[in-house]
């Protein structure tokens, strides 16, 4: 069903801002040519209109808490109440960033607690909260990787080395920090080509970005090997945390050789996606590259006969960093739900989460191969995620991959990614993720058998997918050429 | 277990599909010598009523002040519709919009949002939200550099008059990339048009302005748009979204408006909450549309011809362009987007002209009250809803005190601005009662008594 654009049900004089003061006071200490005559193009609605809008635009979503969500590489596991309500709680909402340390003890031990933890489980010696989201966190660890060669006047090094199968967000981010990317094949088994590695590391070379367990849903076996070539031409290594997922507890990217990491807490410790962010890239470091944190930090004080002491560590007791990453200190409300969900696993309830993930993977990719579909990594264990090639049916029957991922939707699954990594032809990325049963994953096979089906017996039914959305197939093209970015009703 | 699903009887049974003898072999291709098998320095979990009786008692620690603190976060009246809406599991469990037709509620939602960012700032086009509004104008700088193309410099004016955190944040950003920000200084608190004019005939990207400027005070924004323009800079506007319901739009600035304006959008139904989540906003003529950095959402048709939203314009973006695109941005603040465009369809311009006017009179309520106790003046003289206090004494033991009674008094700006000696900045928003502006003003001519009794 559609819904009008919210300008649609407004009416000039339905107002009545119960939410806002009843009268305009006077703007009596500002200048006339410094204020605006109007202000139109905004809705007049009432708060029942609001409501019911919003809450059937939200009808409209798929959504973790609504269907299945096998989107590899995101980790769309459940994000549990508890944590928003803690984040929610008066105290901490209405907390002012800028209010003074001895108001804020109880956020500021929170957060303190939530580095040790994050130490604990990455192995790295210190961690900075304050990246928002995965590619600020990747921003932060390449430019301390920069500041790092800089200071020792190793100006020479500015090429960041990074498999053909990374995420977008790792050449983006090289270039973004003034850095030349290079390229590196990866190898039929799915691990990093050594020799091609040999032959791109030298005087120039800042760095590594890896992704382990990679984007290919392997572990990368060759890890102790790559990290000790990089370390010996002089360069670092760069841990992109977005697959911590599957090996939380039971290995450490400080023990595999990495100096810097960042984590998607929006992942891994299951703080919400909300539609696409806020996310969190805390970045974590060893001794090599701690003076080179962002700021603040969390730092803690000693104080005889009484309480510890928690505080802000910023740019005065840390000269070296790279700086601030935003106007305070980050997502806090994110962090904080982080630091409920970790404390409520605990450590034991860590490992299940990389064991039931694991399990979940393998599981799904089992049945999936039982069933006559292609495994990109069939000799491989899958880690928390695995990729399935649909090649050989887009070339019998015309049904691409994206004609399987709408045809999902009408099966009431969210797709799992599409046509990433690149690498691999027609391929889906599917991460099903701990919190799912058996049960369902069992449904998701038989709803991918039934498409496979139709689309021997019948391509052009399932090309026609999706039926029973709000939309069906958007006209991308015209999206991109006829602009329309904003109601022209104004 | 908490959150996990499986029975014995499922994992048996999923073991034997795999051909696997336990979960721990799934682990195999991991080396031995890197495997660990326990988590040192995790505490044990806990029960949900537990950490929530841990929360309340670290919570309790930090509530129970009344804060006349601004300095770019606001403390502004919330509606409860917000948040409920917001927080449905729909909008805060779902991911960005890939499948099109599987997230029209979000898409809809940010059409609606970007709409709403254009009335306000009098502008084309807007992106659907940056992380907040320090990031926001370190991507409007980059994107100024990369769009002006009467324009080869990779320098920027910035001005002393802009909040320092974003001109911070700005140098982290720009620095890697060889962008330089030269800083004009104030003079009344504004800033200084006199260095700006001495820059005559240098090559510059783009000129910064900030709307009210970080001390609450008003630029000249006409003249030092037009002034930019006759010099082949762009302009980067700077705004408060709040203040944009009373202020000139960056789009009317001089004659032909500002290119860019970008900002914290936290003051649109987003809570304090130590700093953030909050998000950036970033609005542009049309013209620069192709230089926006993050997500853009289109209005179009499917293959029925029924209207529906997509994400557009992605040929920008990292997972397309990967090394070239405009930025390595990736996620926008999805959550605090769906608030805010909650928040402003519950105003609506009326609600929120009124809410950005009682900021204005209570703040001009509490300066002048503070101003009539012996040692504080005022400032400067014309600001939005942030004056500048001088006290006769240092400022940080004054506040020091006024907090022992549960009064955050205001921003010190000792260390950022110690040209301005011994001053401050206060912040009475639509928050703040009268009575509260009472009780800080006692609270303040007590302290100042006491302090000089000592």
């Amino acid at each position: 069903m559609k819904e009008p654009l919210i300008f649609e049900y407004s009416l000039p004089g339905r107002r009545g801002p119960t939410h806002a003061p009843d009268t305009m006071d006077a703007m009596d200490g500002l200048p006339a040519d410094a204020l605006r005559d109007e202000l139109s193009g905004l809705p007049e609605v009432s708060e029942l209109q609001t409501v019911r809008h919003f809450t059937r635009l939200s009808q409209q979503n798929f959504s973790i808490d609504t269907h299945f969500y096998p989107l590899g590489s995101c980790t769309m596991k459940y994000n549990p109440r508890v944590c928003n309500r803690v984040a929610m709680m008066p105290s901490f909402i209405n907390r002012h960033p800028l209010g003074p340390e001895e108001h804020g003890q109880g956020f500021l031990h929170c957060m303190f607690e939530l580095q040790d933890m994050l130490k604990a489980v990455t192995g790295m010696t210190e961690i900075s909260l304050t990246p928002m989201a995965g590619a600020q966190g990747e921003f932060a660890g390449v430019a301390m990787i920069r500041a790092y060669h800089l200071a020792r006047g190793d100006t020479e090094r500015r090429q960041i080395i990074v498999p053909d199968a990374a995420h977008g967000t790792n050449p983006a981010t090289a270039t973004m920090c003034g850095c030349e990317v290079v390229e590196i094949p990866t190898m039929a088994d799915g691990d990093v080509d050594i020799e091609a590695l040999r032959g791109v590391l030298g005087p120039q070379t800042a760095g590594i970005m890896l992704t382990n367990p990679s984007t290919l849903g392997v572990f990368e076996r060759k890890i102790e090997t790559i990290a000790a070539l990089v370390h010996e031409a002089g360069g670092l290594l760069y841990y992109d945390g977005a697959n911590l997922n599957a090996i939380l507890g039971r290995a450490l990217p400080g023990d595999m050789g990495f100096d810097v990491i960042h984590i998607n807490l929006h992942k891994t410790f299951s703080t919400p996606h909300g539609g696409g962010g806020p996310g969190s890239g805390v970045v974590g470091v060893n001794e090599r590259l701690q003076p080179y944190l962002p700021v603040p930090i969390v730092g803690r004080r000693e104080i005889k006969h009484g309480n510890d002491q928690y505080i802000w560590l910023t740019g005065k007791e840390r000269p070296q960093s790279i700086g601030r990453l935003s106007a305070f200190m980050g997502n806090a409300g994110i962090l904080l739900r982080a630091w409920v969900y970790m404390r409520l696993l605990g450590a034991r309830g860590m490992l299940r989460v990389s064991e039931y993930a694991t399990l979940n993977a393998n599981y799904l990719m089992a049945r999936l191969v039982q069933a006559g579909f292609q495994a990109a990594y069939p000799e491989r264990r899958a880690s928390h995620e695995f990729i399935i090639s649909l090649k050989d049916i887009a070339r019998e029957t015309s049904v691409n991959t994206m004609d399987f991922a709408k045809a999902l939707l009408d099966r009431g699954f969210h797709a799992p990614t599409t046509y990433f990594p690149m690498l691999v032809p027609e391929c889906l990325l599917i991460e099903p993720t701990e919190t799912e049963t058996m049960q369902e994953l069992d449904a998701f096979v038989d709803a991918m058998v039934e498409i496979r089906d139709l689309a021997l017996r019948d391509p052009e039914e399932v090309k026609k997918a999706p039926l029973s959305t709000p939309v069906r197939r958007l006209d991308d093209v015209r999206a991109a050429r006829q602009l329309d970015l904003a109601w022209p009703g104004r | 277990m908490p959150f996990i699903p499986h029975t014995n009887d499922d994992v048996a049974a999923m073991l034997d599909i795999i051909g696997a003898q336990s979960t721990e072999e799934l682990f195999q291709e991991i080396p031995a010598s890197l495997r660990i098998t326990e988590l040192a320095g995790v505490p044990e979990g806990m029960s949900e009523a537990d950490i929530s009786r841990l929360a309340q008692q670290r919570a309790a620690h930090d509530g129970g002040v009344v804060s006349f603190i601004g300095a770019g976060a606001y403390e502004h009246y919330i509606p409860a519709a917000v948040w409920d809406l917001a927080t449905r599991g729909e909008f805060y469990s779902a991911y960005t919009p890939y499948q099109a037709e599987a997230s029209q509620g979000t898409l809809q939602l940010v059409y609606e949002y970007q709409s709403m960012m254009v009335a306000l700032t009098g502008l084309d086009v807007s992106n659907a939200s940056l992380y907040d509004g320090a990031t926001a104008f370190a991507e409007a700088c980059l994107m100024a550099v990369r769009a002006n193309r009467k324009s080869q410099s990779r320098r920027v004016v910035t001005t002393r008059a802009m909040h320092p955190a974003y001109r911070s944040v700005a140098q982290t950003i720009l620095s890697n990339q060889g962008i330089e920000l030269v800083e004009l200084p104030i003079r009344n608190g504004t800033t200084d048009l006199d260095a700006l004019a001495a820059l005559e005939g240098e090559d510059f990207a783009a000129v910064c302005i900030q709307q009210p400027g970080f001390l609450g005070t008003i630029e000249a924004v006409d003249e030092m748009t037009d002034q930019a323009h006759a010099a082949n800079r762009l302009v980067i506007a700077v705004c408060n979204p709040l203040a944009l319901a009373v202020l000139k739009p960056p789009g009317s600035w001089g004659e032909a408006g500002a290119d860019i304006a970008c900002g914290e959008g936290q003051p649109l139904g987003i809570p304090l909450s130590s700093g953030g989540p909050y998000f950036g906003y970033m609005t542009c003529r049309k013209s620069l549309v192709r230089q926006m950095p993050g997500r853009i959402v289109g209005r179009t048709v499917d293959v029925d011809g029924t209207p529906g939203f997509t994400l557009t314009l992605q040929a920008r973006e990292q997972h397309i362009r990967r090394s070239k695109a405009t930025s390595n941005i990736c996620t926008n603040q999805g959550l605090m987007v769906t608030a805010a465009t909650i928040h402003m369809s519950l105003l609506g311009a009326e609600g929120l002209r009124r809410t950005a006017a009682r900021c204005h009179a209570n703040t001009r309520s509490l300066a002048a009250k503070l101003a009539q106790l012996d040692g504080v003046s005022i400032a400067f003289e014309q600001y939005f809803h942030e004056a500048v206090i001088c006290l006769d004494q240092p400022v940080a033991p004054v506040l020091e005190a006024l907090s022992a009674h549960g009064i955050l008094g205001g921003y010190d700006l000792s260390d950022d601005y110690p040209e301005l000696g011994n001053a401050m900045l206060v912040c009475a928003t639509d928050a703040r009662s009268e009575q509260e502006i009472e009780t800080y003003v006692t609270c303040m001519r007590d302290v100042l008594a006491g302090v000089q009794a000592v």
